[in-house]
């Protein structure tokens, strides 16, 4: 699975607005580059890009190539309660990947 | 009567430029007046670099810390398994290479001392040069001198290698006919399409290359100069960009190492 | 005796189709253009008036490399469940596609703020468009100046 880096803070107050900052390893490839005999090298990238906090979605991305290679990410949700933050990652050629942090909200 | 020099307007001019040349060709950056290309960057890219979970080339790290600790090759070994936790082990190494390799008679750079590794120790396949896997080990030992100045090693072997090293930077090549030195330590500081010229310092290799969109090695970095100047470049691992390698160490000795450093 | 091929108005429209003829195989068939990017905001949009204003794009003025470009895109918005924004989306004008990317967003999200990085292929405009949850749309665009690295490699592109 691809590498991703999640830098969410591991306390917060309840009803505090964190930061959560993503990055996963991923070429973007555009689909407009061509190699050197000219040939056209076919899109490879990441298009969706979706947050849950304890199963319910917070956060929704759809990329498009212009989005650089190693997607990073950051937005915001409200603290409201201790549990799990997950990310999911989908794009071309099947690819999906997953990851998930703990929260603890006091 | 006048001598003869100043009667001729030719050896008269002939003079004038080479006083010239002589006194417009600063030999080497004095060393309190060296800096980082990471003084060169954008805001941005600067924040790249700083933080953890933003630097791409920390994916590669987090990988070479898999790679560390996986067992390979026919001996079935890990490099964990002989040189423990990389944090104490690894810890200054980077800045000292590359280092003379008494079996080859010649200095080797990070890349190849892994190789080395691999083949004697690991009995496993060498990584090829820029492959995803030697870029995040090489990544990950070199990120263990992070914040540690450049030391390079006091060894009389490498004098000549370093010598060449420093003559390959300061020789004319290519169809521009330009030096690296021309630009890196002649004309630092001003500008070329749109960027400013940077010293020219190895301070954060591998890097993450917002050209490249991943990261790369020293020496797939001189290749891009190359190219850049016209001239012919070398193949991976030639003793030539080793050579080069470490004059450029030499030349950013006591700076520090900022692996994995983002550059544009 | 000299006999025209063709009066001043057939010559004209041949030469105009000459002419037109030598345009349309310069112009390289997937670039996007002002065009583009209209009906790109279109499909988004759909027929609702864009506004200018509420939506702040944050961009360097001058990017040393067009490939990984920094960007924050923010709404000054309470983020209540009755007054806060649905979805952020970001276009470009000359890139070969005319989107960067679309967010949904929702009261949880706290603050209606984003950052990316994306790749911009020229000196262009960017723009960004807001949708709130009373169903209004709010645009805001900036000039970016693109330069490039010096001594690039043989690379694809």
């Amino acid at each position: 699975m691809a590498r991703t880096l999640i830098n969410v803070p591991p306390k917060a107050k309840r009803g505090e607005i964190i930061t959560i900052k993503t990055l996963i390893s991923h070429i973007m490839e555009t689909g407009f580059r061509h190699s050197n005999v000219g040939v056209r090298i076919p899109r490879d990238i990441i298009d969706t890009f979706v947050c849950t906090y304890n199963g319910e979605e917070i956060f929704r991305a759809t990329l498009y190539p212009a989005i650089a290679a190693n997607p990073f990410i950051t937005f915001h949700t409200v603290a409201t309660e201790s549990g799990t933050i997950a990310f999911k990652w989908t794009g071309d050629k099947g690819f999906s990947a997953t990851e998930s942090v703990k929260i603890t909200v006091e | 009567m006048t001598p003869r020099w100043r009667r001729s307007p030719y050896i008269l001019l002939l003079t004038t430029l080479l006083a010239g040349l002589w006194l417009s060709a600063r030999a080497e950056i004095p060393l309190n007046e060296r800096r980082s290309s990471y003084a060169d960057m954008s805001r941005d890219s600067k924040a790249m670099q700083d933080d953890d979970t933003s630097n791409p080339g920390m994916l590669a790290v987090l990988d070479g810390e898999a790679l560390w600790k996986t067992k390979a090759g026919a001996a079935d070994r890990a490099c964990a398994d002989c040189h423990g936790d990389a944090r104490a082990s690894m810890k200054g190494v980077a800045a000292r290479y590359p280092a003379f390799e008494a079996t080859l008679g010649r200095p080797v750079n990070l890349e190849q001392r892994i190789n080395i590794c691999r083949a004697q120790r690991q009995n496993a396949q060498p990584f090829a040069y820029e492959s995803k896997d030697m870029l995040a080990l090489s990544a990950f030992v070199a990120m263990q001198s992070r914040g540690e100045p450049i030391a390079p090693p006091d060894d009389p072997r490498l004098r000549s290698f370093r010598d060449n090293g420093r003559s390959l930077f300061t020789s004319r090549q290519g169809q521009l006919n330009l030096s690296c030195s021309q630009c890196h330590d002649d004309n630092w500081g001003k500008s070329l399409a749109g960027n400013t010229v940077t010293q020219g310092h190895p301070t954060g290799y591998p890097i993450y290359r917002l050209e490249w969109q991943s990261l790369g090695s020293l020496q797939r970095r001189l290749r891009n100069c190359m190219i850049g100047m016209r001239a012919e470049t070398y193949t991976y691992g030639a003793p030539e960009y080793v050579d080069m390698e470490l004059y450029l160490m030499w030349r950013a000795r006591g700076m520090t190492l900022e692996t994995p450093a983002v550059r544009p | 005796m000299n006999r025209r091929l063709s009066s001043p108005a057939t010559r004209r429209a041949v030469l105009a189709a000459a002419g037109g003829a030598c345009l349309a195989l310069t112009v390289r068939p997937a670039a996007a253009t002002p065009a583009a990017l209209t009906l790109a905001i279109r499909k988004v949009v759909g027929e609702a008036d864009v506004k200018p204003g509420k939506v702040q794009i944050e961009l360097p003025p001058l990017v040393e490399n067009g490939n990984t470009v920094a960007m924050s895109v923010s709404v000054d918005s309470p983020m209540t469940p009755k007054d806060h924004v649905k979805a952020i989306h970001v276009f470009t004008e000359k890139n070969p596609q005319p989107n960067i990317i679309s967010v949904q967003l929702g009261p949880r999200a706290g603050r209606a703020s984003i950052s990316t990085r994306i790749r911009l292929a020229d000196t262009q405009k960017v723009v960004a468009i807001c949708e709130l949850s009373d169903g209004t749309f709010w645009s805001h665009s900036v000039d970016v100046i693109i330069t490039l690295g010096a001594c690039l490699e043989d690379n694809l592109i």
